[in-house]
C-alpha cells in the first residue's frame, strides 16, 4: 500500500480529495487505527468550531458598520469637481486656492511635470545614480525628515536609475526613476503633504501622455508616473504601494 | 462598483474576527478598520477575482498590524509554557467551551489557518493567497495546530516541545 502523506490527510478532513483518493485512504485507515483516530478528532474540531462560531452569521450586523462609507467614492468625486474647476480657472489662481482638497491633485500634475521634465535626459536623468544607493536614500531621508525606501522593482522589470531632490510647495521632494530594458522609465515622486492623515486612497490622474497614481500616506504624498497605460502601470503602483506598507 | 457586494461579506468577516480575536467588541472593530481600509482599496481589487479571499486578506493585513500595536496577543511564549491539558469536562456546552479555550492556546498564525480552513472553509490555495503564505507553511501550520489542539483536548500529555536543560 503506497504511504499516505500527511497533506492528504488533511485534505481527507477538509473534504478536498478526489473519490480515488478517498477511497485509498479509507483503505489506508483501516489498517492504521492511530491515523484514523487523529483524523476522526480534527473531523471533531471543524465540527466544534463551527457550532461554536457559526451562530455569529444569524446575529444582526451592528449599525456601525453598514454605515462605513466608501471614502474612495466621496474623495473621488471631490477630486472631479475640484480638477473640473482647475481645468476652467484653477490653473490661472492655483497659486491663491491651495487647499487640503486640492493639494492630491496638484500631487499629481507636480509629478507629472517632474517626471516629465527628467525623464527624457539622457546625461543627467539623476543627481545620484543607483550605484550609490544607500548614500541616495539617506540623503533624501534626511532631507525630508524620514525614513524613505527607493521601492525594488526588479521583479517587474524596472532597474533603479537613480534618483534627485527637487523643491516643491511643501518644501523638499524626493524623485526616484527607474527603467525598464527598452528604455521605458517610471518616477516615484515623495513630498510632504498637509490633508487627512488617514487618506490613503489610490488615485488615478492623466496628466497629458503622462499617467500618475498617486495617494497620501501620513503626511507624505506619493506619486508614481510612466508614460503608459494605466492597467499597466497600476500594476507598478500596487508593488509600490505594498512595499512602502509592509 | 455595487456597495452590496461588499455588504453581503460582512456577516461572514464577522464572525471570522470573532473567532481570530475572540472578544465581540474587540472583532467588530476589527471588521470595522477592514471595511474602511477594504472601501479605500477597493479601486485595487480586480473584478471576478475571488472578492471575499481579498477581504480576509485584509483583515489579515489589519489584524498582523493591530497585534503588533496593541500587543493584546501574547503569543511569543506560547511554545514554552507548559502545556496543560484543560478536558475532563462533559457536555456539548462545555465542549465547546473547551475548544475555544484551546483555540486561544495556539499562536495566531496558527489560528488563523485552523480557522480559514475549519470555519471558513476555504481552500488550501486560498488560504495560501490570503495570508500570503506558501502553501507548504498553511500545511504545517495546520497540522501543528489540529495536532497541539487533539493533544490539549484530548487530555493526553503532551510532550514538551522545548528541552529545558
Amino acid at each position: 500500500m503506497k504511504p499516505v502523506t500527511e497533506v492528504e490527510l488533511h485534505a481527507y478532513v477538509d473534504g478536498a480529495v478526489s473519490e480515488g483518493t478517498r477511497a485509498e485512504i479509507d483503505a489506508w485507515l483501516r489498517s492504521h487505527p492511530e491515523d484514523a483516530e487523529r483524523l476522526r478528532a480534527y473531523a471533531e474540531q471543524n465540527a466544534l468550531l463551527r457550532s461554536l462560531y457559526n451562530p455569529v452569521l444569524d446575529e444582526q450586523v451592528p449599525a456601525a458598520l453598514l454605515a462605513v462609507h466608501p471614502r474612495v467614492w466621496r474623495r473621488y468625486t471631490a477630486a472631479a469637481v475640484v480638477f473640473a474647476a482647475g481645468i476652467g480657472l484653477g490653473w490661472m489662481v492655483r497659486g491663491l486656492f491651495i487647499t487640503p482638497q486640492i493639494v492630491p491633485v496638484s500631487l499629481a500634475r507636480l509629478a507629472a511635470t517632474a517626471h516629465s521634465v527628467y525623464s527624457p535626459e539622457v546625461r543627467h536623468p539623476v543627481e545620484v545614480t543607483a550605484n550609490e544607493e544607500e548614500h541616495l536614500v539617506r540623503w533624501l531621508s534626511k532631507r525630508l525628515g524620514t525614513t524613505l525606501k527607493a521601492p525594488k522593482l526588479a521583479p517587474l522589470g524596472y532597474e533603479l536609475v537613480g534618483g534627485r531632490l527637487l523643491s516643491g510647495p511643501q518644501g523638499p521632494v524626493a524623485h526616484f526613476m527607474y527603467q525598464d530594458g527598452r528604455g521605458q522609465r517610471l518616477t516615484l515622486y515623495v513630498s510632504r503633504q498637509r490633508g487627512d492623515p488617514r487618506d490613503t486612497a489610490f488615485r488615478f490622474s492623466q496628466e497629458d501622455r503622462v499617467s500618475v497614481f498617486y495617494w497620501v500616506d501620513g503626511n507624505f504624498g506619493y506619486a508614481l508616473s510612466g508614460e503608459m497605460k494605466r492597467e499597466q502601470l497600476l500594476q507598478v503602483a500596487e508593488v509600490v504601494y505594498k512595499q512602502l506598507n509592509p | 462598483m455595487d456597495r452590496r457586494l461588499i455588504i453581503e461579506h460582512i456577516p461572514r468577516l464577522r464572525r471570522y474576527a470573532r473567532a481570530l480575536v475572540g472578544d465581540r467588541y474587540v472583532a467588530d472593530d476589527l471588521v470595522q478598520d477592514t471595511l474602511e481600509r477594504a472601501w479605500n482599496k477597493f479601486y485595487l481589487w480586480r473584478p471576478g477575482s475571488d472578492l471575499r479571499a481579498w477581504l480576509f486578506t485584509i483583515m489579515h493585513n489589519v489584524f498582523v498590524n493591530q497585534a503588533r500595536r496593541r500587543r493584546y496577543e501574547i503569543e511569543q511564549a506560547m511554545d514554552e509554557l507548559p502545556a496543560v491539558a484543560v478536558r475532563a469536562t462533559q457536555g456539548e456546552q462545555l465542549e465547546l467551551q473547551d475548544v475555544d479555550r484551546v483555540l486561544r492556546t495556539l499562536s495566531a498564525e496558527q489560528r488563523e489557518v485552523v480557522l480559514l480552513v475549519a470555519v471558513e472553509q476555504l481552500t488550501y490555495e486560498q488560504v495560501s493567497h490570503a495570508l500570503d503564505i506558501p502553501i507548504g507553511t498553511v500545511m504545517s501550520r495546520l497540522s501543528r495546530a489540529r495536532e497541539r489542539m487533539r493533544q490539549l483536548l484530548g487530555g493526553q500529555t503532551v510532550v514538551p516541545l522545548k528541552v529545558v536543560k
